[in-house]
């Protein structure tokens, strides 16, 4: 076994297994971070196979950004563990032989053309005039320069949509409208009143507290 | 180096525990979406693998705008179970049931 394959065993063990616990953990925040490890490790992934572009890219948006969001979002919500736990094992022998089907039947779709292929190498996508961000940054550019747009045309509605979905107008809380501050004129808030001058009178109970003070 | 189909059997793996996580977490939708992050990246694999196999870099494109639409999936998804949690006070999948689908 060479070194990269041993690496290559090393991350996707720990792939596999943290994507074991991002669904088996009983606190979701642990899920998070566990998916946190699994991108890790998919990104080593990446990289092994030369696309170190994706792989970096993998870890800023997804471990920097997207999983953030996540932890965000569960721990704003306040959420009852215990009542979530139940009943989790009502759905164990359905989802356990689906994913044993679908293993099984991949392995066989893929074993009927195994041994053959290789991956990574002195491929020349990564070769050393010119790395892969370089080559992707050339493609992404030319080829693919319509979708490339389109994909931030997407990003723009999902954080619209994001936002309109979020906002909400509560009527129980006070709030400052500033455009109606600036309008308000003088005689909306103040009222001249024409009083009499008194003289204050002194009642009895005054005039003895007064003089015992002295 | 490494033969293709190691790549192939680990994203076959990884979309199985996705797909079993969605079966198994039926009352924690947050989970079902991040099972369906791991079903992704599983895909992104495959891409990545086949990409350096065929000597192809539009494989990796696909995988940057894979990335693109997870992330932009990720903030909906997440906006609209805020939503529903400020309704129902609850993420159980069996309380999304308003639409009687």
């Amino acid at each position: 076994m060479s070194v990269v394959e041993a690496v290559f065993f090393l991350f996707a063990t720990i792939l596999v297994a943290s994507a074991f616990m991002v669904i088996s953990a009983r606190n979701p925040v642990h899920s998070v971070l566990f998916l946190v490890l699994a991108f890790f490790n998919g990104a080593g992934l990446f990289i092994l196979a030369g696309a170190e572009f994706l792989g970096f890219t993998l870890i800023l948006v997804y471990v920097g950004a997207v999983m953030v969001l996540f932890l965000f979002v569960l721990m704003m919500l306040d959420i009852n563990l215990q009542r979530m736990r139940e009943g989790i094992l009502n759905y164990l022998p359905l989802g356990a032989a689906i994913a044993f089907i679908l293993v099984v039947e991949m392995g066989m779709a893929l074993s009927a053309g195994a041994g053959g292929p290789v991956v990574g190498g002195d491929s020349a996508l990564g070769g050393p005039e010119a790395g892969n961000t370089t080559l992707l940054g050339r493609v992404l550019y030319d080829q693919y320069l319509l979708p490339f747009e389109v994909a931030a045309l997407v990003l723009l509605v999902a954080l619209v949509a994001a936002i309109a979905l979020t906002l909400r107008s509560r009527p129980d809380t006070k709030k400052q409208v500033p455009g109606d501050q600036v309008r308000v004129r003088r005689d909306e808030r103040v009222r001249m009143v024409d009083m009499p001058t008194e003289k204050p009178q002194k009642t009895a109970g005054e005039a003895a507290g007064t003089g015992e003070d002295q | 180096m490494i033969p293709l189909s190691y790549y192939l059997v680990l994203g076959a793996i990884l979309f199985s525990i996705g797909v079993m996580g969605i079966f198994l977490n039926r009352k924690n939708v947050i989970t079902i979406l991040m099972a369906i992050e791991l079903i992704l990246l599983a895909v992104n694999i495959n891409f990545v693998a086949f990409s350096q196999h065929l000597n192809n870099l539009s494989g990796q494109v696909f995988v940057f705008f894979i990335l693109t639409v997870a992330a932009a999936e990720a903030a909906v998804g997440l906006a609209i179970l805020v939503l529903f949690f400020r309704n129902r006070r609850s993420i159980d999948v069996d309380d999304i049931n308003s639409l009687s689908g």
